[in-house]
Order: structure tokens, then C-alpha cells, then sequence
């Protein structure tokens, strides 16, 4: 409990970090002498941009966590499921059938499609029966390739893929007040995560173990892949796709923590959400004035630290 | 078959060639001819550079650009670029930095892949996977070193990176060929090794082949394949998997002899094949390397299912 809160403590500082960084002169300063254009761009970006962050941060660290559990596979999350694939196929098709549609109106139907992407997944997995664990992500990565070859095809045809690039790549700084409300859902879904937990964690034994213990193996990989595609749906809608995060956190946790998932939900939404701000915060200051967006850094952070822990585990196997 | 095929494959150049032309001839010739000289050499390149991986790493389901091979050679132009600067690298001679960055590719491939594919038996889903990974993360870093380029440098960057079909160097060409050439020569004079290679580590060792050394030789010409073809067109990177599978479907022999011309038949067959309907019927250019992502990706999840992988 202690070192939780420590955590917190250390997210919360990233957090006043993010707040002062940035093209604009925000700094105490500024604000005790009470500039209105300091307190202005506090108050419409810099806030709903630190927020943002966290939020998305945390959500899609659990939305990687549950999905690890459901498949029970240590090595696939939403990116490497075909999860944000399929929600930005769903974001294309609201933009190219209905343009009008309101944000949110799009971003139910990105989920609805993450959800029918990750039901197929799981599909084709049941078809596999060779149980090698990298096969999973292996697939998982290939079926990501084909769906968003599909998208990239129709947003070619319709001249749509700088749009779509704009999508999925990661990038917080389009983030102002009223842009970004929507990641509050995330939280709402963390938070059913956490009351769901021991139902998660004993579907994370195995179907039989969880049927064995009464509890409803259906119901829960239901709940489960609900939470995970309206999470993804949700971040790629608002930010665009952050790789590897859903991956890395929780590995990191369980590493640490093991796989008790009360314990661990709030640890993997904690680092998720500080890992976000670290990220953020490099791709602001390597090239001050302007920024990299955070699915570029994120990009290379994540893919290093996964080679690493697949490396590693070879060593422990081998 | 190979008949077949070859005449398949004549076809497919002879519609490149001719259909559609308006206009003087002698233009269109040397303007189409160059186009197809290009893509002949791009299918050969992916198609006897990814035969020669599978035989080297014994599985059906590799190629180079899966392993994140092509990917690599992005990096290395945009650290060029990043390191020495548009001026420096743009006062070479073209043919000179292209030896360059293919010396530079072969000797940084060539370690990645003996420490990844010579220190004993691996899980071959766990090469794939860092494969994977490793071309993740090589992009990444290209596209975070591109985000910190001065937008004038960038814009030469690009051009490097996105050469088409279009916008083909004659001379970088010419040279290419030279190279391709050179390397199937060689490649020619070990091709009894190949079948033995396909054996697996063990076999080919009891047989006497000397494993270290042909092993990374074939992985020295492999890179200067994956670079020459990445260098003329981008990268590709289903294409390769595609191709060697519809060829050992066909063919249903796993001998070099017949597998490595009906691939680079094959090869030609959809790259050239391709790019007619694309351009004839469907009226737009660049989307192949789409339809190739969306068809390959299909192949290589099927190969997966049916336990093609081990």
C-alpha cells in the first residue's frame, strides 16, 4: 500500500510536469501574477491534455491486462490483437458513410467493430491447435495486417489516408477542453474492471477451472471483450493508437506483483498512466518548440522493452 | 510447369509492354521498358532472397521483410541523412551511396542475423515474433528520427524512401543489375548446397557442409538482395511469402532447381501481372503493395493454421 502510494505520488508529479511544459509560457509565474493568457492556455490545454493522457494511458493498460487474461497469453493486447485495427476500420466507415455523425455516434461504432475484430480473433485462435505461445501474438499481429490493409485500401480509394494516418497515430496535442471528455469513459471502464477483477482473474485459470468454480466462463470474456473494444475504441477515437503500452505495463506488473488482478488493476492503471506522461513528456522537450507525437516515442520505448522481455524469456526457458 | 509459367509470364510483360499505348513508340518503349526492368529485377530479387531464407532458417513462413530486414534499410538511409546531413550524402555519387548503404546493410544485417539464426536451435515462433518486433521497432525509430529531420532534409529523405516504379534511377539500375547478377553467380555455384542446406542444421552438417560459412554467406547475398529491391521500389513485404508459397504448391518438389525458377516466374507473374490490372483496369497506381499486405497476410495466417510453422 505504501509503495502504491508512492506511485501515485510520482504519477501526480509527472502530471504538474506536463502542465508546464510547452510552446506557450505557462509557469507559476505567470499565473500568481495573474496573466489571463497563462491561466487561459492552463485551463483549455494544458489540463485537458494531462488528463487526456492519463486517462488514455490508464485505459489501454487495462484494456492490454484483461485481454491477457481472456486469451492467457502473456504477449497480445489490443495492437497486437487486431482490436485498434478494427476500430479504426469502424472509425473510417462512420467517416465515409456518415460524415456528420457526432464523435460519439463514431466512436460506438469503432467499438462496434474492435468487437467483432476481437470476436474473430478469438475465433481463429480456437481454430489453432498447435498451443506454442508466441503462435497467439504471431497471429494476432498477421490478422492485425490483413484488417488494416482493408482500411488502408478503402481510404486510399477514397482519399482518405493522410486522415487515417492523422488516426492512428498516437498524438496528444490536438487535446483541448471539450475534445477529449470522452476518455472519461475509460475511467468508468477501469473502474468495472476493478469490480470484475476476481471474475477476470479466475478466467484467467482456464474455462474449466472457472466453470468449476460456478462461475459463468461466457459472461465474463463477454464483459471482458466489452471493456477491451469500447476502451480502444474510445482512446483511438479521441488520440489515436498508442503501441505496445497494453503490452508492456502489465508484464511489468505481473513481473512484479503476480497475476492477482484486484491487486494489480490499480498498479496497471497507475504505471499506465505515468508511462504516458513520461512518454509525453520526452516527445515535448527532444525538439522544443515543436513535438513528436506519442505513439512515434511510445513506438520505440514499447517495441524495445517488449524485445527485451521476449528475449529474457527465452533465457529463463532456454 | 515451368513452361507454363514462363509462358505466363512472357505474357504478362508483353501486356505491360503494349496495352493501352497511345503515342509514339519509341518513347514508350524506353519509358515502359525501363518500368519493366525495374519490376523483373524487384521479382527476382524477392524471390530468390526469400527461397534462400526459408532454406537457411528452414521454415516455410519466414521471409526477410518479416524479419524486418527492409525496415533496417529505411533506418540506415534516415541515420545517413540524420548523421551526415542532405548536402553531404546528395554530393555523393548516386551509384557510390547506393554500394554504400548495401555495405552498410550487409554488415549490420549480417551480425544481427548470425547472432539471431546461428547460436543453436530456436523456437522459430520466437525468431518470428522479434523479427516482427525488430521491424517495429526499426520503423519507429526511422519516424522518430524523421520527426526530429529539419523538414528540407526530410523532404530528400522521402525521396529516398518512396522511390516507385515511377520515378526509377537508370543508372542506380543499371548498377543494380550488375549487382543482382553478381550475386546470382555465386548464388549459382552453391546451389547443390541449397538442398542440402533445406535438410536442417544436423543433416547438413553430417553431410560435410561447412554450416557457419555457407550460412552466412547466403545471408551476405540475401541482404544485398533485400536492398537492392528495397532500394528500387520500398519495401514489400508479403510479397516474397506469397510467391514461394504458390510456388511449392505448384511445383510440390522442395528442390532448388524447380522451386527458385517457379518462384521468380511467379515472381514476375504477379508483380508485372499486377501492375497491368491495376493500372489498365483499375486506374490507379501504387495500391499493388496493398493487395500484396491484404493476400499475403491470408497466406501466412493459413500457413500458421495448418502447421506450416514448424
Amino acid at each position: 500500500m505504501k509503495l502504491l502510494s508512492a506511485a501515485i505520488a510520482l504519477t501526480i508529479g509527472l502530471a504538474i510536469v506536463s502542465l508546464f511544459i510547452g510552446a506557450s509560457d505557462v509557469s507559476l509565474s505567470t499565473l500568481l501574477s495573474g496573466q489571463d493568457r497563462a491561466v487561459q492556455v492552463l485551463l483549455a490545454s494544458r489540463i485537458p491534455r494531462t488528463l487526456a493522457l492519463m486517462l488514455a494511458g490508464s485505459s489501454m493498460a487495462i484494456a492490454g491486462m484483461i485481454m491477457q487474461m481472456l486469451v492467457r497469453n502473456r504477449f497480445v493486447e489490443p495492437s497486437t490483437a487486431g482490436t485498434v485495427e478494427s476500430a479504426s476500420m469502424g472509425l473510417l466507415v462512420a467517416t465515409l458513410v456518415a460524415p456528420g455523425m457526432p464523435v460519439f455516434g463514431k466512436m460506438l461504432v469503432a467499438a462496434l467493430f474492435a468487437l467483432a475484430g476481437t470476436a474473430l480473433f478469438l475465433r481463429i485462435l480456437r481454430q489453432v491447435k498447435m498451443r506454442d505461445v508466441l503462435i497467439v501474438p504471431l497471429i494476432g499481429i498477421m490478422f492485425s495486417g490483413v484488417i488494416s490493409a482493408i482500411t488502408t485500401f478503402f481510404a486510399y480509394r477514397f482519399d482518405l489516408l493522410q486522415s487515417l494516418l492523422a488516426w492512428t497515430t498516437g498524438d496528444f496535442s490536438g487535446v483541448l477542453r471539450g475534445r477529449y471528455e470522452l476518455l472519461w469513459i475509460g475511467f468508468v471502464l477501469t473502474i468495472f474492471a476493478y469490480i470484475a477483477a476476481d471474475r477476470f482473474t479466475v478466467a484467467g485459470m482456464g474455462r474449466d477451472f472457472t466453470v468449476n468454480l460456478g462461475v459463468n466462463y461466457r459472461r465474463v470474456v463477454s464483459l471482458g471483450l466489452g471493456i477491451v473494444s469500447l476502451g480502444t475504441a474510445v482512446v483511438v477515437v479521441t488520440v489515436g493508437m498508442i503501441p505496445f503500452l497494453g503490452l508492456i505495463v502489465p508484464n511489468v506488473v505481473s513481473i512484479m506483483f503476480g497475476d492477482n488482478m484486484r491487486k494489480s488493476v490499480p498498479w496497471v492503471a497507475v504505471m499506465g498512466a505515468s508511462f504516458v506522461l513520461l512518454c509525453d513528456i520526452v516527445g515535448r522537450v527532444i525538439r522544443q518548440p515543436y513535438e513528436i507525437p506519442i505513439g512515434v516515442v511510445v513506438g520505440v520505448v514499447g517495441s524495445g522493452i517488449f524485445l527485451y522481455l521476449l528475449l529474457r524469456r527465452r533465457a529463463n526457458v532456454a | 510447369m515451368l513452361g507454363i509459367l514462363a509462358v505466363l509470364a512472357l505474357a504478362a510483360c508483353a501486356a505491360f509492354m503494349v496495352l493501352g499505348a497511345k503515342g509514339q513508340w519509341s518513347f514508350i518503349l524506353t519509358f515502359r521498358g525501363t518500368k519493366l526492368a525495374a519490376l523483373l529485377l524487384v521479382a527476382y530479387a524477392v524471390a530468390v532472397s526469400t527461397v534462400l531464407f526459408q532454406t537457411v532458417t528452414n521454415n516455410r513462413i519466414l521471409t526477410p521483410s518479416v524479419m524486418g530486414f527492409d525496415s533496417l534499410y529505411a533506418l540506415i538511409q534516415t541515420c545517413l541523412i540524420v548523421f551526415l546531413g542532405s548536402r553531404e550524402v546528395s554530393s555523393f555519387d548516386p551509384q557510390l551511396r547506393f554500394l554504400l548503404e548495401v555495405t552498410v546493410m550487409v554488415v549490420f544485417s549480417g551480425f544481427l542475423f548470425r547472432w539471431l539464426f546461428t547460436g543453436g536451435e530456436r523456437s522459430i515462433h520466437l525468431l518470428v515474433l522479434v523479427g516482427i518486433i525488430f521491424g517495429i521497432f526499426f520503423r519507429s525509430l526511422s519516424t522518430f528520427m524523421q520527426r526530429v529531420l529539419d523538414p528540407n532534409e526530410f523532404a530528400v529523405l522521402q525521396d529516398m524512401l518512396f522511390a516507385s516504379f515511377n520515378t526509377i534511377d537508370k543508372t542506380l539500375l543499371g548498377l543494380s543489375a550488375v549487382i543482382v547478377l553478381g550475386v546470382s553467380l555465386i548464388g549459382l555455384r552453391m546451389l547443390h548446397t541449397f538442398d542440402v542446406l533445406a535438410l536442417g542444421r544436423a543433416n547438413a552438417i553430417n553431410l560435410g557442409l561447412n554450416y557457419r560459412r555457407t550460412v552466412s554467406i547466403i545471408l551476405v547475398l540475401i541482404a544485398v538482395l533485400v536492398s537492392v529491391s528495397t532500394a528500387l521500389v520500398g519495401p514489400v513485404t508479403f510479397f516474397g511469402l506469397l510467391v514461394v508459397s504458390l510456388a511449392h504448391l505448384l511445383m510440390g518438389s522442395g528442390k532448388h532447381r524447380y522451386l527458385l525458377p517457379a518462384s521468380i516466374l511467379l515472381a514476375i507473374i504477379c508483380l508485372v501481372g499486377g501492375q497491368v490490372i491495376l493500372e489498365r483496369i483499375f486506374a490507379f497506381d501504387t495500391a499493388l503493395s496493398i493487395v500484396i499486405e491484404f493476400l499475403g497476410g491470408i497466406v501466412f495466417i493459413i500457413l500458421i493454421l495448418r502447421g506450416a510453422a514448424r
